[in-house]
């Protein structure tokens, strides 16, 4: 077994983040996510990196996108009410075209709401929450080893593609320590070039940067240029994780933190014989929906399970398509179901 | 094999610090674990209480909603969790705190005046480590020797003087009353 | 000898100008503060490392005007963005181009910070005390009594407020490095404007840290008034509720 660390998801994230080459972060202190910001303004600098307490939250977004346009990998992390205030940054970045990874550690909403875990915040993440037609790379860890792993994912898919990338954690992902097999640490400078970037115009015509076209037939063609890329993205980024699917009766589609648990409710529902089975994507965009359709042809009920009133639910839905039924479970505020009460909610299915 | 661990006390009471050295020595000794603190306003000086989950497979709810074994630090917190302690589970009483015991004939009440034994250590701060000794004995899935190495680890360089030799002794106290009672 | 052989160019577009043309209205001031930059990174040689912040308002194209790479912000940000750039690469001479809404308005948080944490930036603020590009509006440095279109009976100071002093404002402030008002309304203004824009630039390349130029300009459109009234209006008036001169200068 690779040598394990016990750290808590929002360190996890923190430190692989540094290993994947990044070398700006910006933020601003909101709980639950304080881990982050504190632990890169302890270790960034080691590494070569900025740290940068901002303003806010909106001015925290906006410096990313100036180290993003320097070509340097950037990262900014927050909890829902801040990510709502970094919104306008991040539809100039899908404007601009340029990498960054923001981490959202949610929490309950809206407004102030608390800071317990929860999943209101999907729509936000998965459909815009910024203005104009974009898309964000959207990825959802379940544990402190997949949060790693995926800080890393963002930086290399979201340079690949020129689309930020958001990390949708929870508050309780972020507080609770596990082991953590790290990535090794990659040099920025073996990382692939960016043309683009603005490093001077020295040998070379200057580089411009914007999401700025008076003329509607030029912007509607650099969002078709870049919905092309989306289109890209769906065929080829689709990530998910099936447990017990071959012969379910039930199909439990939960991410994060409520994916995780409904493992323990697969585990007590097949110990009592009943198959139910868990479709858990790792991707919210792309969203799996081909997955879950070939599914939903041979169960009797899809059952989405999040910490919200039925947000994901509604892709679970456009994926089945009337296939089977389509119940949903869920709770709101910060409260977390048991496994208990999930696999009561699966009986009625079954 | 899947075991989960209930901490609970007031803010200050070395809690959270006592399930991390436990997660840390059931990593250590091979096993997943969890480690999920409550991390609201109630850490600063309210009741604190973290869960550890220890098993040989990958863990899915780090949430207990039936916990094998519970330390329990001050009353509120065996108020809170006596009646979710797995059936054939344990509870860990503080009973330099709290004046009475379990309610309840199918969980295994036992009572360790951590914080006097502490203060016989010469160490009151110790109190936390004398309750894990218990808990590490009642629970039987990982060394104490591990257990040890971990809250070493965990102090490291904080740890001054004598300091991790208390916390060891403390940690033998505990377990020695979880094993004769 | 003929007489082209004793004629000199003493007049050209700068090298840092691209050729594309502005989109100001006649006889407004941005026109010239945008020649006077392009000639001031021509004169300390820095066009091959400078990026150029534009901001949102009538300089939004700003970026494409010269040849150095350039960056659109969004409204009010170009101090954060600048923040960023520089931070992720200090080689790079970063220079903020904003007007008074952007950067006294919206952007006050972002401006104040940035130059309190002296950041090696150079911020050109372009204050013309209105909104040109949305039409004429009240800017937060309007002057007392001055009419717009948002405040058509004339900006009532007891409940709109006062124009905002914000070269007094951030020369309070310990880390700038220079700190500058200037104005454009005749040729030896011009000549000073210059200068100071050469030494904000040039503090930038030594690494003096963070400079501010706010230069005072016209709005002929937004504020009605033919060019030469509106720089004589700048002379009898604007420098009046805006003092001119040196704030700071830790050079």
């Amino acid at each position: 077994m690779a040598d394990r660390q016990l750290m808590t998801g929002n360190e996890a994230m923190a430190e692989a983040a540094i290993r994947a080459g990044c070398r700006t972060y910006f933020g601003y202190p909101i709980t639950p996510q304080n881990e982050i910001l504190e632990y890169m303004a302890a270790h960034l600098p080691r590494a070569g990196g900025t740290f940068l307490q901002a303003e806010s939250e909106v001015a925290a977004i906006n410096m990313c996108y100036g180290a993003a346009a320097a070509g340097v990998r950037t990262m900014t992390s927050s909890s829902s009410p801040g990510v709502s205030l970094k919104m306008e940054g991040i539809s100039y970045l899908a404007g601009a075209d340029l990498p960054c990874v923001i981490l959202n550690v949610a929490r309950g909403g809206p407004g102030l709401g608390n800071i317990a875990p929860a999943q209101g915040d999907y729509f936000q993440a998965t459909k815009g929450g910024g203005h104009g037609d974009y898309r964000l790379i959207v990825l959802a860890p379940s544990t402190a080893q997949e949060a790693a792993d995926l800080a890393g994912l963002a930086f290399d898919l979201s340079d690949q593609y020129r689309v930020p990338a958001l990390i949708l954690a929870d508050g309780m992902l972020g507080q609770m320590m596990e082991p953590v097999a790290l990535p090794p640490h990659r040099d920025p400078a073996t990382l692939p070039p960016k043309p683009w970037a603005l490093t001077g115009a020295k040998g070379r015509d200057p580089n411009y940067i914007a999401s700025f076209a008076l003329e509607p037939t030029v912007l509607r063609d650099l969002n078709v240029r870049r919905h092309a890329r989306y289109r890209e993205i769906e065929a080829r980024e689709v990530r998910w994780e099936e447990v017990a699917t071959a012969d379910a009766e039930v199909l439990l589609v939960a991410y994060g933190t409520m994916g995780r648990i409904a493992k323990t409710v697969v585990r007590r529902g097949r110990e009592r014989g009943i198959r139910v089975g868990l479709l858990r994507p790792i991707t919210l965009w792309p969203f799996p929906y081909s997955p879950i359709r070939k599914l939903a042809e041979r169960v009797r009920a899809v059952l989405t399970v999040e910490l919200s009133a039925g947000q994901m639910w509604e892709d679970v839905r456009l994926a089945v398509e009337g296939r089977c039924a389509t119940p949903f479970y869920g709770e709101m505020g910060g409260v977390v179901p048991t496994p208990s009460e999930i696999l009561t909610e699966v009986m009625r299915h079954v | 094999m899947e075991r989960a661990v209930v901490f609970a006390g007031f803010g200050g009471q070395g809690v959270l610090l006592a399930g991390k050295i436990l997660a840390r020595a059931g990593m250590k000794a091979g096993l997943e674990v969890t480690w999920l603190p409550s991390y609201g306003p109630e850490m600063r000086g309210g009741t604190a209480n973290c869960t550890v989950v220890l098993s040989d497979e990958p863990i899915g709810s780090p949430i207990a909603e039936s916990p094998d074994v519970v330390m329990a630090m001050n009353g509120p917190s065996l108020d809170r969790f006596e009646s979710r302690v797995a059936k054939g589970g344990a509870l860990i009483i503080n009973s330099s705190l709290i004046d009475r015991g379990v309610g309840r004939a199918d969980v295994r009440g036992i009572l360790v005046p951590a914080n006097e034994l502490a203060r016989e250590l010469g160490e009151p701060r110790v109190a936390n480590m004398v309750a894990l000794g218990a808990v590490v004995g009642a629970l039987g899935v990982v060394p104490l020797a591990a257990v040890k190495e971990a809250m070493a680890a965990e102090l490291g360089a904080k740890a001054r003087g004598n300091i991790v030799a208390l916390n060891a002794e403390a940690l033998d106290l505990g377990h020695a009353k979880a094993e004769v009672t | 000898m003929s007489s082209t052989d004793t004629m000199t160019k003493v007049f050209a577009r700068p090298r840092s100008l691209t050729e594309k043309p502005f989109t100001y209205c006649p006889g407004c001031d941005h026109g010239l503060l945008t020649r006077i930059l392009a000639g001031a990174i021509d004169k300390l040689g820095i066009q091959e490392r400078t990026v150029i912040i534009a901001p949102v308002g009538c300089a939004v194209f700003a970026y494409e005007w010269f040849r150095c790479d350039g960056i659109q912000a969004s409204h009010g940000r170009a101090a954060a963005v600048a923040t960023g750039l520089k931070r992720a690469n200090p080689d790079l001479i970063v220079i903020s181009y904003q007007g008074d809404g952007d950067l006294a308005a919206i952007g006050t948080a972002e401006t104040i910070h940035a130059a309190n944490r002296g950041e090696a930036i150079t911020v050109i603020f372009v204050n013309n005390q209105i909104y040109g590009m949305t039409g004429g509006q009240m800017a937060p440095t309007t002057l007392a009594g001055q009419r717009a279109t948002s405040c058509p009976e004339g900006r009532d100071v007891r409940t709109m407020g006062h124009p905002l002093p914000v070269a007094e404002m951030i020369a309070t402030l310990a880390a700038p490095a220079y700190v500058t008002r200037q104005s454009l309304h005749d040729p030896k203004h011009v000549a000073q404007a210059t200068k100071a824009v050469e030494k904000a630039l040039r503090y930038q390349v030594e690494g003096k840290g963070y400079s501010l130029v706010e230069v005072l300009s016209t709005c002929p459109t937004g504020w009605r008034m033919p060019p030469a009234v509106a720089h004589k209006h700048v002379a009898d008036v604007v420098t009046g509720a805006f003092p001119l001169g040196d704030l700071v200068d830790r050079g």
